[in-house]
């Protein structure tokens, strides 16, 4: 027990001196950006702060390294593998919820819109009392259910903040409340339980398959990654949707459909957080209505602290899965050495916290995305 | 060539009998991150004058009152107000000392009353030390101050609803009970309509019968011309030309001001009048309480003005032109191809392009790099069908000759965030936007507001190219000088109505303001 109670407090000492670093690295950044006497220098203090991936891998590095002094196993392939696979369902959820920050928009509701996709595709799929149980036809049924969820919820939750104009934090805060409450619902229907089990093998695959040895679930969640990054850089839809977040009434005066972009960056997000759900759900192998409440904070989290700015305008595929991979290793971390569940939570959150002081200090200094 | 070496000291000017001055600045001198922008800065500011400041922007004026306003602390030389020396260390000091300072960018709560900006700070109180405020007593004073400015607003009415020239008569009405001894005025006329402009100056005018100096700042050389008792031109932190307004002339004040002479604001034009096919057709176009039945037409290659007071309609007319709000009645062409959708998005695929008069806000992402304001509008000609894919490749290579013909001045047009362009190379870049996408017609509302005099010769010389390629034009603008010497035809609005169409061999200022302010004159 003693033994246990020191190591907590060396652990938490390091945890200490760590989040100490996080906030020296920032206060020298913003220092050295008001000393500085040229304008070079001031550009060059404030641009480690505006290209915060690299400052994300930097800390992520100083992290691994305190980490590994007290538990080397954080080093070991395990672990990585154990990181990467768990991060998943979150990298595509805040994938998506990057599209809606970028147009200075919030999506609330994709924890819900994955515990809806789940319970109504389970109650397809599911071999005890499914709709299709043991049809052929199952498992595509059960995936255009998630994709359909997540469909209408964006589709939703895009007119109402583009075209009838309401604040897309309250929008997604009411859908978020009523989809969760009738996944829950739903669930009633069709299991005693909390969750419908019993899934076909093949949805199963999904989750625990590999192809030459590479998960399936990863290799989905890497060719989401990519079309999503070339969504944002290469296309027209990416250029359009910076622009929303930049200047809305700029964008429209130069013909950008601001409305349509605006509904397509919510119906992007609920999609990607259907996408998660599928991945989700296959790994956990049932069909949950709370299937993704632990990731409600994180999702946005997550994007805040890889640079995804939350006044729109700002981000990229690269700083969501940099905040994706520095959220979870950091979980991992804490969990390695020993941490309560709130003492996780409370480093999380200080985390996050001053990712949002850096994005703040960003706004004011931007320079282009 | 140099109009002459700067001057260094403030010298005893003629016509300045024995009074002694309210404010002296001798010898002001400040410098930003090594780069000096005040290099010995002197004049004087006496009691019942108006001192009007011009320069280009980036000229140290807005510097100059800065210091005086205390927001920048001087590195060197000294300033003496009514006798004292003046060092403040912050606003507060500045108005504490006497100098208000009146802003482009109001500083008024519009959400409180009228009485409670007028006194925010300095509540009157019921009793001495009770922390309860007197409305009984405040009402009073502020119906006083209300009535020195000449201003007929209830003091509890919402400063909210009132116009921007009353909310400046508020602001007046503050620096007043304060006991300013000297006012600044930062471009005050930028936001105000003409016959509110005309109150201002008979304020002033009142004003400067006290004893308070005041400090005019503007980029409209006409009211320069008509208020200033005394003229200070600076030029790159120097002060280059003072003296009496008598004394001056436009043309010198503009030679002082860009320091070479500039042949002509407005560039000569091989070819003039309608050579081509008609692009933009309105026939009746009405909205009810903006305009009323409004026709004309504008041809390839011309430029067409469109003159009138502010509330005319002007603005309203081409936003109307683009899309951006509804018209009820009226049919509108391009290129024959009538417009069935009113939206910006369609208006631009007909070969609309439009220049806003509200740069900041409608104009550009201020954010966003040079390259990527410039591309906004001519994306979806650079984007594969279906997917969207963007050339960047083709793109960029456009966007850099295109620069070679505007010369934006910027490092790189990819990193430049647009905002640390000066105004008329932001400027630049919104007609450059829209040159990306070889429009058939330009609407520009406002074009050379609020950029300097060299800038202005720029825009109007590219305006006038885009012309000779063939493009039509539609120009509004306030100076009405700007629209003779650019113009082949002036369409003169009057309360929405159309006023008159005047041609360019008809071309008369008397004229074309008379149609603007008299129903049913011209023709």
């Amino acid at each position: 027990m003693r033994v246990v109670r020191g190591h907590d407090a060396v652990l938490g000492t390091a945890c200490a001196s760590c989040q100490l670093f996080c906030v020296l690295v920032v206060n020298t950044t913003k220092l050295a950006a008001e000393r500085a006497g040229t304008w070079n220098l001031r550009r060059r203090a404030q641009h480690v702060a505006t290209h915060s991936q690299a400052l994300v891998i930097g800390l992520l590095a100083v992290y691994v390294i305190g980490v590994a002094i007290f538990v080397p196993q954080i080093l070991s392939w395990q672990t990585f593998r154990d990181v990467v696979i768990a991060m998943l369902p979150l990298v595509v959820a805040v994938i998506g919820q990057t599209f809606v920050l970028i147009v200075a928009g919030i999506d609330l509701s994709a924890t819900a819109v994955m515990g809806m996709g789940s319970v109504s595709a389970a109650s397809i799929m599911t071999g005890t009392g499914g709709y299709l149980a043991g049809n052929a036809l199952a498992v595509p049924a059960g995936i255009f259910a998630f994709l359909g969820v997540g469909f209408l919820v964006g589709v939703f939750n895009g007119i109402c903040a583009a075209r009838l104009r309401m604040p897309s934090f309250i929008v997604t805060l009411a859908t978020m409340m009523f989809v969760a409450g009738l996944a829950v619902w739903y669930t009633t229907f069709h299991s005693r339980s909390v969750s419908i089990s019993n899934l076909p093998e093949p949805f199963r695959r999904i989750g625990y398959g590999t192809v030459l040895g590479v998960p399936i679930a990863f290799l989905l969640a890497v060719a989401i990654a990519l079309v999503a990054h070339g969504v944002l850089s290469r296309t027209l839809l990416g250029r359009w949707l910076y622009a929303v977040g930049r200047n809305e009434k700029a964008a429209r005066t130069s013909g950008v459909p601001v409305e349509r972009v605006v509904i397509a960056a919510f119906v992007i997000s609920a999609i990607c957080a259907a996408l998660a759900a599928i991945i989700y759900t296959s790994r956990v192998e049932t069909g949950t209505p709370v299937l993704a409440q632990n990731l409600f904070l994180d999702i946005i989290g997550a994007a805040v602290i890889g640079g995804v700015s939350l006044f729109g305008g700002r981000g990229t595929v690269m700083a969501a899965l940099m905040g994706v991979l520095f959220l979870t290793v950091l979980d991992k971390g804490l969990q390695l050495l020993g941490l309560s569940l709130f003492m996780v939570l409370a480093v999380k959150g200080s985390v996050i916290l001053l990712a949002a002081v850096l994005d703040v200090a960003r706004q004011k200094w931007s320079g282009p995305r | 060539m140099e109009t002459e070496t700067a001057i260094t000291k403030s010298q005893p000017e003629p016509g300045d009998d024995l009074q002694a001055p309210l404010l002296s600045l001798h010898d002001v001198t400040k410098s930003f991150f090594g780069v000096t922008v005040l290099h010995g800065v002197s004049f004087d500011v006496y009691p019942r004058e108006v001192l009007c400041l011009v320069g280009e922007n980036g000229s140290g004026k807005s510097t100059t009152m800065n210091i005086l306003g205390g927001v920048h602390i001087r590195d060197a030389g000294e300033i003496v107000l009514a006798g004292a020396d003046y060092k403040p260390r912050g606003p507060r000091d500045a108005e504490n000392a006497g100098i208000a300072f009146i802003q482009q960018e109001l500083n008024i709560f519009p959400n409180l009353s009228v009485e409670e900006n007028l006194f925010m700070g300095r509540f009157p109180q019921a009793g001495k030390r009770l922390p309860i405020i007197s409305f009984r007593r405040l009402r009073e004073r502020a119906r006083e101050l209300l009535a020195a400015v000449d201003l007929n607003v209830p003091p509890q009415a919402s400063v909210s609803a009132l116009s921007p020239g009353e909310r400046q008569l508020v602001e007046i009405a503050k620096a007043l009970s304060l006991d300013a001894k000297i006012i600044i005025f930062d471009e005050p006329t930028t936001s105000l309509t003409s016959r509110e402009s005309e109150r201002l100056f008979a304020l002033i005018e009142r004003l400067r019968s006290q004893t308070i100096g005041i400090i005019y700042i503007s980029h409209l050389l006409a009211d320069v011309m008509r208020l200033a008792d005394r003229i200070v031109v600076l030029r790159d932190g120097h002060v280059v030309r003072r003296g009496p307004k008598a004394a001056m002339t436009v043309g010198e004040l503009v030679n002082a001001m860009v320091g070479r002479s500039i042949e002509t604001l407005f560039p000569n034009r091989s070819r003039r009048g309608a050579t081509g096919t008609t692009v933009l057709e309105v026939q009746g176009v009405s909205q009810p309480g903006i305009v009323r039945n409004i026709s004309f037409s504008v041809a390839e290659g011309e430029i067409v003005g469109v003159a009138g007071l502010m509330g005319s309609g002007r603005t309203e007319l081409a936003r109307i032109l683009f899309g951006l709000d509804p018209f009820e009645q009226g049919h509108i062409a391009v290129a024959g191809q009538p417009l069935t959708r009113p939206e910006p998005s369609a208006c631009i695929s007909a070969g609309m392009a439009f220049l806003t008069e509200d740069r900041r806000h409608e104009g550009l992402m201020m954010e966003g790099s040079v390259a990527a304001n410039l591309e906004l509008a001519a994306l979806p000609d650079y984007a594969s069908s279906p997917i969207g894919i963007i050339d960047d490749r083709r793109l960029h290579q456009r966007m850099a000759a295109m620069n070679e013909q505007l010369q934006i001045k910027c490092h790189n047009l990819g990193a430049t965030p647009v905002k640390t362009l000066s105004g008329g190379n932001q400027q630049k870049v919104v007609i450059g936007k829209w040159l990306l996408r070889r429009p058939k017609l330009f609407i520009l509302d406002e074009p050379t507001r609020g950029i300097d005099v060299g800038a202005k010769q720029e825009v109007n010389q590219a305006i006038a190219q885009l012309a000779d390629q063939g493009t039509a034009v539609l120009m509004i603008s306030s100076e009405l000088e700007e629209l003779m010497g650019m113009c082949d035809r002036i369409l003169v609005l009057n309360r929405g109505e159309l006023g008159g169409i005047i041609e360019r061999s008809a071309f008369d200022s008397e004229a074309i303001l008379l149609a603007a302010m008299w129903k049913g004159i011209g023709t």
